[in-house]
């Protein structure tokens, strides 16, 4: 059985159809792409299966448990966690904190042990700080724990954000163009870093722009154009696909470059 | 209570500064609290006077018609603002920006009018015959469990998930943060201390009107925040007590400016905008000299120093092109 099951999915914003009646599945352990021009509705897709739009049609399963209509923080505890296309960091938290809020859900201290610190809230505070350093460390950002997000360079912002979603501790991990504005090797790292969550069994959605990398490491890819599916299959199925080639204008699809 | 105490601060405090430490620790109590709702939690609320007046009438009807006692009436008047502070909260705090800052100040309207045309309350009359129980002690005790509970409310999970909240509301959600539990939460808790501060002003100044918690004593408890520093509680601390004291000092060497307490204001707001953005100590988003270093030095734990980092990432404080003072 698929560990998300997306059906006859369509996202519609007044008379906009974002999504149009988009079906895919997502199995365990797997990396599939979705890829498409700008304005497909690939961010779109991110967005109702976290939960910030509910679906207009469709049915979406996520381990036996229907998202639609679930909250952001409900399907967060399911075992979704995301990452942002245009960086949403908690900017004027220091990195750390801002990986402790991902573990949010993870967390048990309510209201009033958060105010008198028993011996429980405070070993769970430690253990939770020092998860957040392990994920720092394997995202690559040691040394950097109590620097603000904000003063985080670019590439670095990026991988703050994936290191904040893995505390999460998610069973499906959707990434939005975490490739985005990196350079050849910071893209080369990034790459090794979900292939290093993908040794972890984490399932991992992604979008992405830069081809090269998809080509590369998707085992599976979903192409989305106007909202609508126009090709799924394996890198070298989707390459040859005539429908890819022409939404992309016959340009960049085949050759990744 | 604590009239032992009470003795040795009279003792060498004179009546007048006596009562003006009073009225800084009540509004000390009432800065602490709406920073928990605007600067830690981004919520701009424009009617935490109305909190202010729940607790002081509650506290005042308690005292002069049911004959409760002060021990029991301070901490009611705080669960009653609270309660105010759950209903008032479910329905505004799913409005964001300027829409929520509306609907606040609208609440504090309706409150103040509702006292101004109660029968129980006098009306515009007023409400007498409050005993003074208030003394400086007391007030010191809950000025200091305020900031100890606040503090310690801040620095934890659900502290956390607050700032988050304010930084990215939606990244928040996304994060597992269930948005408006923790905005009503932040809500409930601050119009408590506010509940609690207003039976202490009640009991302090024995007369209770409708006029003293109108829209301009949340503006003025806006402005403290905002001089002290958004999301700072030792810098509302010190914008209530500069911005209760200043009018009292100029009273007595510049009564012309006393009397534009307002305009005066105005501009002290100006100038510290102008000069330090996030207040006396808040922390500026122009990174300070003293941040950067701060940063840097923290940012190097010793074990580190053996191996760079891997990834050949520039240290924070060259990040992002913000850093001049490095």
């Amino acid at each position: 059985m698929a560990l998300l099951e997306v059906r006859e999915l369509t996202m519609e914003f007044g008379g906009l159809r974002a999504v149009d009646d988009v079906t895919f599945d997502v199995h365990q352990g797997e990396i599939l792409s979705i890829i498409g021009p700008n304005g497909a509705g690939k961010t779109t897709v991110f967005n109702v299966l976290t939960g910030l739009y509910h679906p207009t049609r469709g049915e979406i399963v996520f381990n036996g448990h229907r998202l639609n209509e679930l909250k952001p923080y409900q399907i967060t505890a399911l075992g979704i966690a995301r990452t942002f296309q245009n960086i949403r960091l908690f900017r004027e938290m220091t990195v750390w904190e801002n990986v402790v809020v991902g573990a949010h859900t993870r967390l048990k201290s309510g209201f009033f042990p958060s105010i008198f610190k028993g011996p429980a809230t405070r070993r769970e505070e430690r253990a939770a700080r020092e998860q957040a350093y392990r994920h720092l460390e394997f995202v690559g950002l040691r040394g950097l724990e109590t620097a603000k997000a904000r003063q985080l360079p670019y590439g670095a912002q990026r991988r703050l954000e994936i290191a904040r979603a893995l505390a999460a501790d998610p069973r499906l991990l959707l990434l939005d163009e975490p490739a985005a504005g990196m350079n050849a090797t910071e893209t080369a790292e990034l790459m090794e870093l979900i292939r290093k969550l993908k040794r972890q069994s984490i399932t991992v959605i992604l979008i992405e722009h830069d081809m090269r990398m998809v080509m590369d490491i998707s085992e599976r890819i979903v192409v989305l154009d106007h909202g609508r599916k126009i090709a799924e299959g394996t890198p070298d199925e989707v390459r040859r696909n005539e429908a890819v080639i022409a939404a992309y204008l016959g340009a960049s699809a085949s050759a990744g470059h | 209570m604590l009239d032992w105490a009470d003795g040795l601060l009279r003792s060498f405090i004179n009546p007048y500064y006596y009562g003006i430490l009073v009225t800084i620790g009540i509004n000390i109590i009432l800065a602490l609290s709406l920073n928990l709702v605007t600067g830690f939690t981004g919520q701009l609320h424009l009617g935490h006077a109305a909190f202010m007046a729940v607790g002081a009438y509650t506290a005042g009807l308690l005292a002069t018609k049911a004959g409760v006692g002060f021990a029991v009436a301070v901490p009611a008047a705080g669960l009653a603002a609270a309660l105010a502070g759950v209903v008032v909260g479910l329905p505004t705090l799913r409005l964001r920006g300027d829409y929520l800052a509306i609907a606040t100040l609208g609440f504090g309207e309706i409150v103040r009018i509702t006292l101004l045309n109660l029968d129980i309350t006098g009306g515009p009359f007023g409400l007498r015959g409050i005993p003074r129980q208030t003394n400086l002690p007391i007030v010191i005790l809950a000025v200091v469990i305020a900031f100890a509970v606040l503090r310690s409310l801040v620095n934890s999970r659900v502290g956390r998930a607050l700032v988050a909240i304010r930084e990215d509301e939606v990244a928040a959600q996304t994060m597992g943060i269930d948005t408006t539990r923790y905005k009503v939460t932040a809500f409930t808790v601050a119009a408590f201390f506010a509940g609690v501060a207003g039976a202490l002003f009640a009991y302090w100044f024995r007369y209770l009107n409708p006029s003293s918690f109108g829209f301009m004593v949340s503006i003025e408890l806006l402005a403290m925040v905002v001089f002290g520093g958004l999301g700072n509680l030792l810098g509302s601390a010190l914008g209530a007590g500069v911005m209760t004291y200043l009018p009292e000092f100029l009273r007595t060497v510049a009564p012309a400016i006393a009397e534009r307490r307002l305009v005066f204001y105005g501009a002290l707001l100006v100038i510290v905008m102008i000069l330090r953005p996030n207040g006396l100590l808040g922390t500026s988003s122009e990174q300070g000299w003293l941040e950067v270093w701060l940063a840097r030095r923290r940012s190097r734990p010793p074990e580190a120093r053996s191996g760079a980092p891997r990834h050949g990432t520039p240290p924070a404080a060259q990040g992002g092109g913000d850093g001049g003072a490095a």
